[in-house]
């Protein structure tokens, strides 16, 4: 795999379509267990990234991914604008000046996105928030010695949808305890988008 | 949906502009921004207090803005907590460099998103300090979940913690006293119908006709119970018992009384069951030393109500009896 400007510029502009195709979808995850804004945050943050990105030329992958960050950050709000935006961020900071990212890399750069989501959200594996689907293809990369978009993308929809069975103990849904059961976490739908539109886009490269 | 709106995207903003439209003398609004500031922020020679939140709330919290409450408001989307970049313009807009004080509800993302407006002003050498409200008694207080909500309870920790820093408290006394209120406040609310953001269009959740909620949260989140509506009597008796099981007061204690309305109750029956709640606690030879019926922390246009108590003592009477010129609790 091959992470580019080019690339990364279309993957970043799929998840914005998956986002505003499931936007009432994923309000509605989150009315069953959470305050019912994750989709309309996420569809108003990813708006302004394909905004941003796509008027803007890069020279590097790594401030591409920067501006990305920032932007989730600043339009965003509630907690998905902060465990996002730190996310990409830390990506971001580690593959500082990449003019392009390989599978060693990207494996590094997300491995520290997902320590900065638990720093973050001082969330842990198995409290159904987006760790769920981050922290199972953290594991997944580094079991790997390339990148196989297929697997790639079962291997986040696995983890996407094995929260469902989970009871929150993080986030809004923790007041709900075993009552969050049988719903998935919003926060790891919309991650899978992320992660399947990066697939998606890598096999398109193969 | 059926709302007095332009566009569901920019009730935010239009809000902020009515507002400031309708408080020109208490406040400003910061250009290019959701922050609602004192009119002369940064008031020379003294901490500032800024807190915030998503919007929905009102007069929560921009109408808690002005002289002896808060410097400045961060307004979010609706139920949305603002973001880093919005909280640090308001700490940079108030700080007269004996520091800043945030008042945070306790919920995931305006934890974090405050959390980080902080690392960003420490960045830029503002010294910044941070207090949780947590007087929500429908939530179990566990340190394996997010804890106990904030609420109504919150205005109290704005107009105390403001009055101290009004009289000239430092960053630490400020802190202490804001930390002293929220050990001493206790809240829960219920409704018996629900609230609709006007960016998705339906309802948050739906009770049936003869249904209501007891402990339901401000952005309608799930309560202790769901049951038959009863008398106003019995509500604010369950209420009050509730937050008096919490607050463990002995008989002669004092206390300050708020019965909020969330946004869809009339006045009416804030007033009923206000009777109820006075009549409780005068039972119990608990002593009321003063009572706040009205908005203060809303839900949209929710029909419920919350209760709360906060316990006071000759400090925490003083700085309540202060003078506020904030538009929504003037003193």
């Amino acid at each position: 795999m091959v992470l580019n400007v080019a690339n990364t510029v279309k993957w970043m502009t799929l998840v914005n379509e998956k986002i505003q195709e499931n936007k009432e979808y994923l309000t509605e995850l989150d009315q069953a267990i959470g305050d019912g804004d994750h989709g309309i945050n996420m569809a108003r943050g990813f708006q302004e990234v394909e905004v941003k990105i796509t008027a803007t030329d890069y020279d590097n992958v790594s401030d591409l991914l920067k501006d990305v960050s920032m932007t989730l950050l600043s339009k965003v709000g509630g907690a998905a604008g902060p465990l996002y935006g730190t996310a990409f961020l830390k990506l971001s900071m580690e593959v500082k000046g990449s003019e392009t990212l390989d599978f060693p890399k990207f494996k590094s750069g997300l491995q520290e996105a997902l320590a900065g989501i638990k720093q973050r959200g001082k969330a842990e594996k198995n409290e159904k928030t987006l760790v769920d689907v981050w922290e199972p293809l953290v594991d997944y990369l580094n079991s790997q010695d390339s990148f196989n978009a297929a697997d790639f993308e079962s291997a986040a929809k696995e983890a996407m949808e094995a929260t469902k069975d989970l009871e929150a103990t993080k986030g809004r849904a923790a007041y709900l305890r075993e009552r969050s059961i049988g719903h998935l976490d919003p926060g790891s739908v919309s991650s899978f988008y992320i992660f399947s539109s990066l697939a998606e886009v890598l096999k398109e490269g193969d | 949906m059926k709302k007095i709106i332009n566009d569901p995207n920019l009730v935010v903003r239009d809000m902020l502009d009515g507002f400031v439209a309708a408080y020109p003398r208490e406040v400003r609004l910061l250009p290019g921004t959701t922050v609602i500031a004192r009119v002369d922020a940064p008031a020379a020679n003294k901490v500032g207090l800024v807190s915030g939140g998503g919007s929905g709330h009102e007069p929560a919290h921009a109408g808690y803005v002005g002289e002896g409450m808060l410097d400045a408001a961060v307004a979010g989307e609706v139920f949305t907590s603002p973001t880093p970049d919005q909280v640090l313009e308001g700490i940079k807009a108030v700080d007269a460099g004996e520091g800043v004080l945030l008042v945070i509800k306790n919920y995931t993302g305006d934890v974090m998103n405050f959390d980080m407006a902080a690392e960003l002003a420490e960045a830029e050498g503002i010294r910044v300090e941070q207090v949780i409200v947590n007087d929500d008694v429908a939530v179990e207080d566990s340190s394996f979940t997010t804890g106990r909500r904030g609420i109504a309870g919150t205005v109290f920790v704005h107009k105390l913690a403001g009055a101290k820093a009004e009289a000239g408290g430092t960053l630490a006394e400020v802190k202490a006293v804001a930390e002293k209120t929220i050990k001493n406040v206790r809240s829960i609310g219920m409704a018996i119908t629900p609230c609709t953001v006007p960016a998705a269009g339906t309802p948050s959740f739906t009770l049936e006709e003869n249904e209501m909620e007891i402990g339901i949260g401000i952005h309608g989140e799930p309560g202790i119970e769901r049951k038959a509506i009863t008398s106003a009597e019995d509500i604010a008796g369950e209420l009050t018992e509730k937050v008096l099981d919490d607050l463990k007061l002995e008989s002669e204690s004092e206390v300050a009384v708020m019965v909020n309305g969330l946004g869809g109750t009339p006045e009416m029956e804030l007033y009923i069951v206000n009777k109820k709640v006075n009549e409780i606690l005068t039972n119990r030879g608990i002593r009321i030393y003063d009572t706040f019926v009205g908005e203060y922390m809303t839900s949209l246009e929710m029909a419920g109500i919350s209760v709360t108590l906060l316990k006071l003592d000759d400090e925490l009477k003083e700085l309540l009896d202060a003078k506020s010129k904030a538009p929504a609790f003037r003193r």
